[in-house]
């Protein structure tokens, strides 16, 4: 008997040696996987026994996101809070058991919670664990300037909009204000009342970031770059504008068609936003070399920022809901393409990027919202350094379009925005075709010389032009940066 | 040193890991735990030094590790318990006097030799099926989580099969001791048993809705009867028969059928049609909940576990995040607080509590003996591995209990018995062979 003893021993063991296989596979191979899956209540509860780092402004001192301790049935968890409310919900998004995550909160998770792949903190968190501490997570200190976001929130007052500033030479974010703002605090408790529209626009989106609008005259920036580029015209170039451009036997109309300016050089053009102008501009060169110049600015690829991509959308023509690059000169309307109508669709970021570009001598720089993630102990895990994504525009012209929009603020469409420093700038009217629902632009940069802000305006369903609606708010947001 | 003395070390050194591992509760759980409470540990080791105190009297030739290697897994068993519940805790404590009761009382009874229950063989077998038959009778019979397995008398509520199995077991041995010869010669007419016990299998499985409890009995009977006879294709007959029989279950019982349908696909994308709700839902939120939710617990352990005390088994309301906890899902439970490093090393104890008694059927030198010990080792590993299995996803999960970790009485009383019945094979063994003890490893 002993024999078949042995045989079934065997068989036992074999049956409790694959459970230590099977376990082995859940706890190590598939545990990703498992910590994925969306009704993985267990993982979200078990996230907020970690102390989460805070979410700092750029002042270091107003807190955009701290814990506040909850204890119940004998764990402690580290529920969020956000102090300064709506300020800058979108950048720093929000952190929920019931409705997972958005923002910094988001794409800095492994940060803020501690768990970033990094010999040293896994070895600090291996050791927190066997104390029986608590796992402290980084905190993470974002470049936006709190003064300056307040007064960007307030002067939008709610409005469907947005207004976005970068610090040219190195692409910080100063300020990022997608109007209507929500409470991240209410998500939890209230994601109806967080979420509801208000004026008919959708607080949650990141208009900055993620909000497609026509750009219309802004544009005329990216095709002055261009058309100075392509070597065929100079700011001295002359044109003859009879209040309309003639397209396919068509004619395309200015703004105001009441006055037509007549004779009148590239910047005059510029300056009072002739549309017929930059309509021969965009027949002269073609679609594509405008749309090639506007690939350089950062058009056609998701703006690099650290918010998680899926709040991010790249500028570029879109055809039936897609970003479309046309294969020849044929498949897009370029007298309408230079200046920012056709199938042209931007992000406030994307503009502020391009304004950014032209105050920086035509360098396009990485633009960044987290300034450095700092570790529980003080050392710094991770310091972002300036980055320089490519030239747009040749350093001289970037000066020539630069003095245009010198121009449009002193004497021409954008007064409003006009600063005690010399500032450039452009407005943007996009006609919707109905009538009181103008998108409305203005981007700007100051000082002339020697930059130190460069913002984008933009304002949904406007009756006004961007000269009269949105440059008042850039200028708002320039003084209080500038100081 | 005496195998006693031996016994009571290795007893020693678990009254050591059970203080720590109480201790490591209270120590991330001081909020809800009190210092008194410690004592627990000191309770608990106590009731094994008795039971110790019993053996060393009436069985002093026994295997000295098997007793130790319960008290471990109870000890696993009570501090995780303890740290979902202090107050089950509490009454698992007094089921474990219980047990230890029934382990003494055990030993006392059968101390000069226990193979005269072989005469009782069929009162074993009536008494066995009366046991499986009692859940199902109207009034005391008691549905829970689905399967029939529960009986309520009064305040007292038990699981009949827990001690039905070892019956059988008992009962088996003594029946294919006497007939393992007529057996073995295979002719169609000595079969009779064979169909017989697989009738009543699959009988217990519509009766209780229970795919586990079948499995277990029919998995006992099969390695006992291949032991007795030799004969190979006996089980693979049976394990055919079974899974023809459970096949057409299958189809007839729609328990069943779900529980295959969870086994295999516990996710589903799209909405699936949902019994407990009549609405629909996706599985995962209604027939595979329990399993799934024990996954993502077992996943959330990891490697080296969140530390005792310190797994996350409730919202900030405090409502529990994966249900039965305590009995079907302690496993997942343990898991997640000591990871895969803890639990490999709670199944290596379970291995070596198998290899053990594997062992004393081998030393053992009648049939009945060694029938006996293999039987209640086999049932022991074969449960472990249809509960464990079940909670992995390896089988399809069945609510059967964890011997010795589990949370519950009858499970607890019964295994206490089953350790005695190894004692007892095993002193006869050791004391009839002439060996030195100390030659013995």
């Amino acid at each position: 008997m002993n024999r078949q003893i042995t045989k079934v021993a065997v068989v036992a063991l074999i049956l409790l040696a694959s459970l230590m296989v099977a376990t082995t596979y859940w706890q190590a191979y598939a545990a990703p996987d498992l910590a994925d899956k969306q009704d993985n209540s267990i993982q979200r509860v078990a996230e907020f026994t970690v102390k989460r780092g805070n979410i700092y402004a750029a002042d270091g001192r107003t807190v955009l996101a701290a814990n506040k301790v909850d204890k119940a049935a004998g764990q402690t968890l580290y529920l969020r809070r956000y102090p300064s409310r709506g300020l800058a919900a979108h950048i720093v998004g929000y952190s929920t058991q019931v409705r997972s995550r958005a923002g910094l909160e988001r794409s800095e998770n492994d940060f803020l919670t501690g768990s970033n792949a990094n010999l040293n903190t896994v070895v600090e968190t291996t050791l927190d664990k066997l104390r029986g501490s608590t796992v402290e997570g980084n905190d993470v200190y974002t470049t936006i300037r709190p003064g300056a976001q307040r007064i960007a929130l307030n002067a939008l007052g709610g409005r469907c909009g947005a207004a976005v500033a970068l610090e040219p030479r190195t692409g910080k974010v100063l300020v990022s204000v997608s109007s209507p703002t929500y409470d991240p605090n209410l998500i939890e408790e209230n994601f109806a009342a967080a979420s509801r529209a208000r004026f008919g626009c959708q607080p949650l989106l990141n208009r900055v970031t993620a909000g497609l609008y026509a750009p219309g005259s802004i544009f005329k920036v990216v095709t002055g770059a261009a058309a100075l580029d392509g070597g065929e015209f100079t700011p001295g170039s002359t044109f003859n504008d009879p209040g309309y451009c003639e397209e396919y036997g068509k004619r395309v109309e200015n703004y105001d068609t009441s006055s037509p300016f007549g004779n009148v050089n590239l910047v005059e053009a510029m300056q009072y936003s002739i549309n017929s102008v930059f309509c021969n501009i965009g027949k002269a060169i073609g679609g594509i070399k405008i749309l090639q110049t506007a690939r350089k600015f950062g058009f056609y690829s998701v703006p690099p920022l650290e918010t998680p991509v899926n709040e991010r959308s790249a500028s570029g023509l879109y055809d039936k809901g897609r970003l479309f690059f046309p294969e020849d000169d044929t498949q897009v309307d370029p007298g309408r393409l230079a200046f920012g109508q056709e199938r042209m669709l931007v992000t406030p970021l994307q503009m502020a990027m391009v304004s950014a570009a032209i105050a920086n001598g035509g360098r396009v720089m990485k633009p960044y919202v987290v300034d450095r993630i700092v570790a529980p102990d003080g050392t710094i895990v991770v310091r972002q350094k300036p980055e320089e994504l490519g030239e747009a525009v040749r350093p001289d012209h970037a000066r020539s379009i630069a003095e245009m929009m010198e121009r449009v603020v002193c004497c021409g469409t954008g007064t409003a925005g006009k600063l005690s420093v010399p500032t450039a700038g452009k407005t943007g009217t996009a006609e919707t075709g109905v009538q009181g629902r103008n998108t409305t632009w203005f981007i700007a940069f100051a000082p002339v010389e020697n930059p130190r802000v460069a913002v984008a305006v933009v304002l949904e369903r406007q009756s006004g032009t961007g000269g009269t609606t949105a440059a008042p708010i850039a200028r708002q947001i320039m003084q209080a940066l500038i100081g | 040193m005496t195998l006693r003395n031996r016994e009571l070390l290795n007893l020693v050194v678990v009254g050591v890991i059970t203080s720590l591992g109480f201790a490591s509760v209270y120590i991330a759980r001081q909020e809800v735990v009190s210092t008194a409470s410690l004592s627990y540990a000191l309770f608990f080791f106590g009731l094994y030094v008795a039971a110790h105190v019993v053996a060393r009297v009436t069985v002093p030739q026994a295997d000295p590790y098997l007793l130790p290697l319960a008290g471990l897994l109870t000890a696993f068993g009570v501090t995780e318990i303890y740290r979902l519940n202090p107050d089950n805790a509490f009454r698992q404590g007094l089921w474990i006097v219980v047990g230890v009761a029934a382990f003494s009382a055990t030993l006392i009874l059968l101390r000069h030799d226990f193979r005269r229950l072989e005469s009782y063989k069929y009162i074993f077998g009536v008494t066995a099926i009366g046991l499986l038959i009692l859940p199902a009778l109207p009034l005391i019979g008691q549905t829970v989580n689905g399967a029939r397995l529960w009986v309520k008398l009064g305040p007292l509520q038990f699981q009949p099969g827990e001690l039905a199995k070892i019956f059988l077991i008992v009962f088996l041995a003594g029946y294919l001791r006497e007939k393992r010869e007529v057996l073995a010669q295979g002719r169609l007419k000595d079969f009779g048993p064979l169909l017989a016990i697989w009738g009543a299998a699959m009988l217990v499985l519509v009766e209780t809705n229970d795919l586990g409890s079948a499995l277990l009995y029919f998995g006992i009977f099969l390695a006992m009867l291949y032991v007795a006879t030799a004969k190979a294709w006996f089980v693979g007959a049976g394990l055919a028969l079974f899974l023809a029989g459970a096949t057409v279950v299958y189809h007839l019982v729609g328990r069943v059928e779900s529980r295959v349908t969870i086994w295999l696909n516990p996710w589903t994308e799209e909405k699936v049609y949902c019994a407990q709700t009549g609405g629909m839902a996706l599985r995962q939120d209604c027939d595979s909940y329990q399993l799934v939710k024990s996954l993502y617990s077992i996943g959330n352990g990891g490697f080296g576990g969140k530390g005792f005390g310190k797994g996350t088994f409730a919202n900030s309301g405090g409502d529990p995040l994966i249900p039965y906890l305590n009995t079907d899902f302690i496993y997942s439970a343990l898991a997640q607080e000591i990871g895969l490093v803890g639990v490999a090393a709670l199944l290596l104890v379970f291995m070596l509590f198998c290899l053990r008694g594997f062992r004393i059927a081998m030393l053992a030198q009648d049939g009945f003996s060694k029938l006996l010990a293999l039987g209640l080792t086999f049932g022991f590993a074969l449960q472990t591995f249809i509960i464990v299995g079940g909670v992995l996803r390896v089988i399809p999960l069945t609510g059967i209990t964890l011997p010795f970790v589990s949370y519950g009485g009858s499970s607890v009383v019964a295994n206490f018995v089953l350790l005695a019945g190894l004692l007892l094979v095993s002193n006869r063994a050791n004391a009839t062979a002439n060996l030195p003890m100390e030659a013995r490893p």
